[in-house]
């Protein structure tokens, strides 16, 4: 299994993350001897085991329907890098 | 004052024999004079540390002192703190000023400990050797041309240089461990569930655990009482009884049985990292330990498994990282989608970069099955390991990492070396065992050596007891750096 | 060519839960931007989700409410994708293990009754608000919607036309309202209906290319926007072009659907369980009294009408089409024993008046009690339908009780056969020349007596009885 550039500029698009040529090049070559690694795990096994997602065999415990929340827009907004209005900005969307 | 252990300073603060603002202002001298050698710390406030210490004053004054009030401690920057900057050792959140405290800051907050600031980390945990951060490479105490390890790298190097009496760390793969063992402190990562996640900036969320990093066993115990507990905000936080993590230090260790595991004593290890964790095992021969050969047979393939399963949750976790709400922003970009792309490129460092890549290819469509799933399968069997393991061991023993602390910038270009430092923390987190590391001696250079237990779930207060009359017979732990000024 | 018509739907429920799906912020909508987003909603760094009862309680009424199968073991998955109303980067979602699956919902269209199975229903968040006017190049963003519970309903794709999609979507409208897990407000976004339109030649097994018009907040619009995209298709395969899978919106200025050109990009979501919330477990001794407090439903009240009163399937439909109007109408039913009259004048003069008022059934000022009441009076023949009009008139203006409007407005039908009997005499001594045309076998003239003997009753005489009093006297 190994990446080509074009699959990096794929999965970098995936995850919006900038990349050139030269970055998506470099990067081909350290994530393919990552994915090297990787690949030992492929040929284990596994038929019949069940996944493991979470380290406790526990379920979901559920919160009462209640409101607990109050208003802190100003202290949230007063971080941020563009607001007018209460609302946060960003370049135009276009639907 | 420097070398003193946490309940002796707590002694001290109750005796009225010091304030908690003498006893912090003590450390935030020490801070000033080192640390623009080790870089342990991203941000410190003395103000605000003096503040709180002027508090906890008041609290001793009143007599509503809890045990460790007026003692003060460091937090690693991956911790919200309402007010103080929390940057998670990322350009991303360089200026983020947290609205809100983690669980975690809260405890420390109510049982009277002040912050003496926030501590250098891998960039959002990621790594092995705190040369990651956007706010530059920590320093190794010991020798100031080494790694302290990482992701908490500060504070372990902050514990061990005395900056701190005690610091928080997190450990998703090793990342309490691991720099534990490189700067020569103890260290520990509970159960997981035990430390409520809520405030810590999350890096892989099902590995993830915080702890305490100290220079004894004892100190670590007294530290677990005040950061566990139930978090209703937590969903991943257990429901358990409250237990005193100090109960049991003292029991003798008559009778006690040490697994081995085959596959950490094999190729790959340093021989004067394995000729000291021998050399301990002969110590709790003589407490009255036996020792089992156990087998991990698994455990080999935890770091394929770890860079599958990590990658993806933190490609996920990392998402929020997008220029809207707090966090960098690129100064110019297109549009909407532009704006994206260069906030991330530019906000995140190049480990950062590559694991959101790693990630979002193995959840991809076509290779979730190969990748995702067939690494959360062999997880559980990992973690069957162990339970079947601890059918005829109490405790198991190792090495922390393979070797000792290396040089800056020589694992720096090569990531698959530097992850193979993880190869024996790893599979605790993946089972979601406590696991600790302790200080067992020094390599022939002077850099610490780790030894490491892994102990069943929720058997925290046992692994202390071992840790701690381990280092009732030995000073490892006892001893600091010479030399810094 | 004959083109047949595909429809399945997807329709956006939002639960009414006082707070939001994981975390404590109010649901309540209007409030001003950003002021109902806490620290979850924003997604700060570190925070936490943590899981509503009542919003898993919500799905467990509409699973039982249809019949479907409740996954006792059900799980939460993360979508990703990037959007500026979302805020996690992800939106928190139900994939491999929803908590509904299956279930069937009857429809009835051109007075034919059909069951459209349903697929699945999972739980999820809401994403926040993007508001693009008042703004010159940039967008403003309102996270208090962020984190709102919904229910996503997924059909299958069963329906054939535009009138059964939206006899579909009334049918969930009525039945997610009638048990109480959404508001229905369709204005505000708590019904939204996505439709997957696709066609095919008649006869042929697979489906077509589907297209998916995206958020239809009416029933009309659902309507519009799916004739009109059926219309394309069929139009563009004509013409011998092809269709390409594609996320469309409906315009309603013009009528017209179109490609949304923010999801251009084929999307690979990335899914994956999400590791901050556990398996959920839904226990038996739950399911059971949730199962216990839920209202009768509409199709078995339906049958019940029918069966208590007597009306017809079709009246029981309309009557069911709320649970407001449903209860109205048992309670004036069974206040006055007439149920199939009690049918006629809640879906003839009170509809009238209620959508001339535009008020709807809840805030009729004729009360159930009071339309009992008028009903028992035309049954014991103190009123004729036309008093009772008068009498409902007094109604709806507040004007006091049936007997008090009665007595004080004089409308009370004459009883008294000696009374009605000198009417009737006076009429035929003033009509002499309808009588013979009567006599010489002209039908019509009758009638036209029958009305000046009401008229001159001031129309307190009971029909039945003048048409009796009159064909005596003529013979």
């Amino acid at each position: 299994m190994s990446l080509s550039p074009d699959d990096v500029k794929r999965i970098a698009r995936l995850a919006r993350i900038e990349i050139d040529d030269s970055q998506a090049l470099a990067s081909q070559s350290q994530l393919n001897s990552i994915f090297d690694l990787i690949a030992t795990m492929q040929a284990v096994d596994t038929q019949g085991i069940a996944p493991m997602a979470h380290a406790q065999e526990v379920y979901q415990r559920l919160r009462a329907d209640s409101v607990t929340e109050t208003d802190h827009h100003a202290a949230f907004q007063a971080i941020a890098p563009a607001v007018e209005n209460g609302l946060y900005l960003v370049p135009k969307v276009i639907e | 004052m420097s070398d003193a252990s946490l309940s002796a300073l707590a002694a001290q603060l109750a005796a009225k024999q010091v304030s908690s603002r003498e006893l912090t202002q003590q450390y935030l001298d020490r801070i000033t004079a080192l640390n623009p050698v080790l870089n342990a710390f991203i941000t410190v406030d003395a103000d605000k540390t003096l503040t709180e210490a002027a508090a906890a004053d008041a609290l001793i004054a009143k007599g509503k002192a809890g045990p460790l009030t007026g003692v003060p401690i460091a937090h690693k920057d991956i911790f919200c703190t309402d007010g103080w900057l929390t940057t998670c050792g990322s350009k991303m959140l360089h200026n983020f000023i947290a609205p809100y405290d983690a669980h975690v800051i809260q405890r420390f907050k109510a049982a009277g400990m002040p912050s003496l600031g926030k501590t250098n980390m891998d960039e959002f945990a990621m790594g092995s050797s705190n040369e990651t951060s956007y706010f530059g490479a920590v320093k190794n105490p010991w020798n100031t041309a080494y790694v302290p390890g990482g992701s908490s790298g500060g504070a372990a190097a902050c514990v061990a240089a005395r900056m701190a009496p005690a610091a928080t760390g997190t450990d998703t793969g090793g990342s309490i461990r691991q720099p534990a063992a490189l700067c020569g402190i103890t260290g520990l990562k509970p159960t997981y569930g035990l430390v409520s996640r809520f405030g810590m900036i999350a890096f892989a969320s099902s590995l993830d655990q915080a702890g305490p990093m100290a220079p004894s066993a004892e100190d670590c115990a007294l530290l677990l009482n005040v950061m566990t507990g139930f978090d209703p905000n937590d969903s991943t936080s257990l429901e358990r009884e409250k237990e005193d993590y100090a109960r049991d230090l003292d029991k003798p260790l008559t009778g006690l049985r040490v697994g081995l595991p085959r596959e950490f004593f094999a190729e790959g290890l340093n021989n004067e990292v394995a000729t000291a964790v021998e050399a301990a095992v002969t110590e709790l021969k003589k407490l009255g330990a036996t020792t089992v050969e156990i087998s991990l047979a698994n455990s080999k393939l935890a770091i394929p498994v770890y860079y599958v399963l990590a990658p993806a949750e933190a490609s996920s976790n990392l998402s929020r990282f997008d220029g809207v709400r707090y966090g960098y922003r690129a100064p110019e970009y297109a549009n909407l989608d532009d704006m994206y792309c260069k906030t991330r490129a530019q906000g995140f460092g190049a480990e950062v970069k590559r694991r959101i890549l790693i990630g979002a290819y193995v959840l991809s469509h076509g290779y979730y099955d190969a990748y995702y799933l067939q690494a959360q399968k062999i997880r559980r069997l990992i973690a069957n390991d162990f339970t079947e393991a601890f059918k005829t061991c109490d405790v198991i023993l190792g090495p922390t990492a393979p070797g000792t602390a290396f040089k800056l910038g020589e694992k720096s270009d090569n990531p698959v070396e530097m992850y193979l430092n993880d190869l024996y923390t790893i599979p605790a987190n993946l089972a979601g065992l406590p696991g600790m590391s302790l200080p067992c001696g020094f390599d022939s250079q002077g850099l610490p050596i780790g030894l490491q237990l892994v102990g069943n779930y929720f058997s925290e207060a046992k692994m202390l007891n071992v840790a701690h009359q381990y280092q009732c017979v030995t000073d490892w732990h006892a001893r600091a750096p010479e030399g810094l000024k | 060519m004959k083109w047949e018509t595909v429809i399945g739907l997807e329709v956006h429920t939002q639960l009414a839960t006082q707070s939001k799906i994981f975390s404590g912020s109010s649901t309540a909508f209007g409030a001003s931007p950003n002021t109902q987003a806490s620290a979850v909603d924003i997604a700060l760094p570190g925070v936490l989700p943590v899981l509503n009862k009542g919003a898993v309680e919500c799905a467990i009424k509409f699973a039982l409410a249809i019949g479907a199968t409740l996954n006792r073991i059900n799980v939460f998955d993360r979508k990703n994708y990037f959007y500026p109303d979302l805020p996690k980067g992800y939106q928190i979602s139900q994939l491999a293990k929803p908590i509904v699956e299956g279930g069937a919902l009857k429809i009835l269209v051109d007075g034919e009754e059909r069951i459209i199975n349903l697929t699945r229903a999972h739980l999820e968040e809401d994403a926040g608000k993007s508001l693009h006017e008042n703004f010159q190049g940039v967008t403003g963003i309102d996270l208090n919607r962020a984190g709102t519970p919904l229910l996503e309903i997924v059909s299958e794709p069963e329906m054939r036309s535009s009138a059964e999609a939206v006899a579909y979507a009334r049918a969930l409208h009525t039945l997610v309202t009638w048990i109480g897990i959404c508001d229905g407000n369709m204005q505000e976004g708590s019904f939204r209906v996505d439709a997957n339109v696709s066609v095919r030649p008649v006869g042929q097994a697979e489906f077509g290319t589907r297209r998916e018009i995206k958020n239809l907040n009416s029933f009309r619009f659902l309507q519009q926007a799916i004739d009109y995209e059926v219309r394309w298709q069929i139009e563009t395969l004509e013409d011998g072009g092809r269709i390409e899978q594609a996320t469309v919106l409906f315009d309603p200025d013009t009528g017209e659907t179109r490609m949304m050109r923010s999801k251009e990009d084929a999307h690979d979501y990335r899914y994956f369980p999400d590791p901050d919330l556990l398996p959920v477990k839904l226990d038996e001794d739950w399911i059971e009294s949730v199962r216990a407090a839920l209202p009768e439903l509409p199709a078995a009240m339906q049958l019940r009408f029918q069966n208590d009163f007597g009306v017809s399937a079709y009246d029981a439909g309309l009557l069911t089409g709320s649970r407001a109007l449903a209860e109205y109408f048992e309670a004036a039913a069974r206040a006055c024993g007439q149920g199939k009259l009690v049918a006629n004048w809640v879906m003839g003069e009170l509809s009238a008046t209620l959508n001339k008022a535009e008020l709807d059934i809840m805030q009729s000022p004729v009360s159930s009690r009071q339309l009992g009441a008028l009903v028992a009076r035309i049954q014991d023949g103190t009123l004729s339908g036309k008093l009772a009009k008068q009498v409902f008139e007094g109604l709806w203006e507040g004007a006091g009780e049936v007997d008090a409007i009665i007595e004080a407005r004089g409308l009370k039908q004459m009883s008294d056969s000696g009374e009605l009997e000198k009417i009737i005499d006076e009429v035929l001594a003033a009509n002499q020349k309808s009588v013979e045309e009567i006599r010489s076998g002209k039908e019509k003239a009758f009638n036209a007596l029958i009305g000046q003997v009401m008229k001159a009753s001031k129309g307190k005489a009971n029909p039945a009885q003048v048409n009796d009093l009159l064909k005596a006297k003529l013979q």
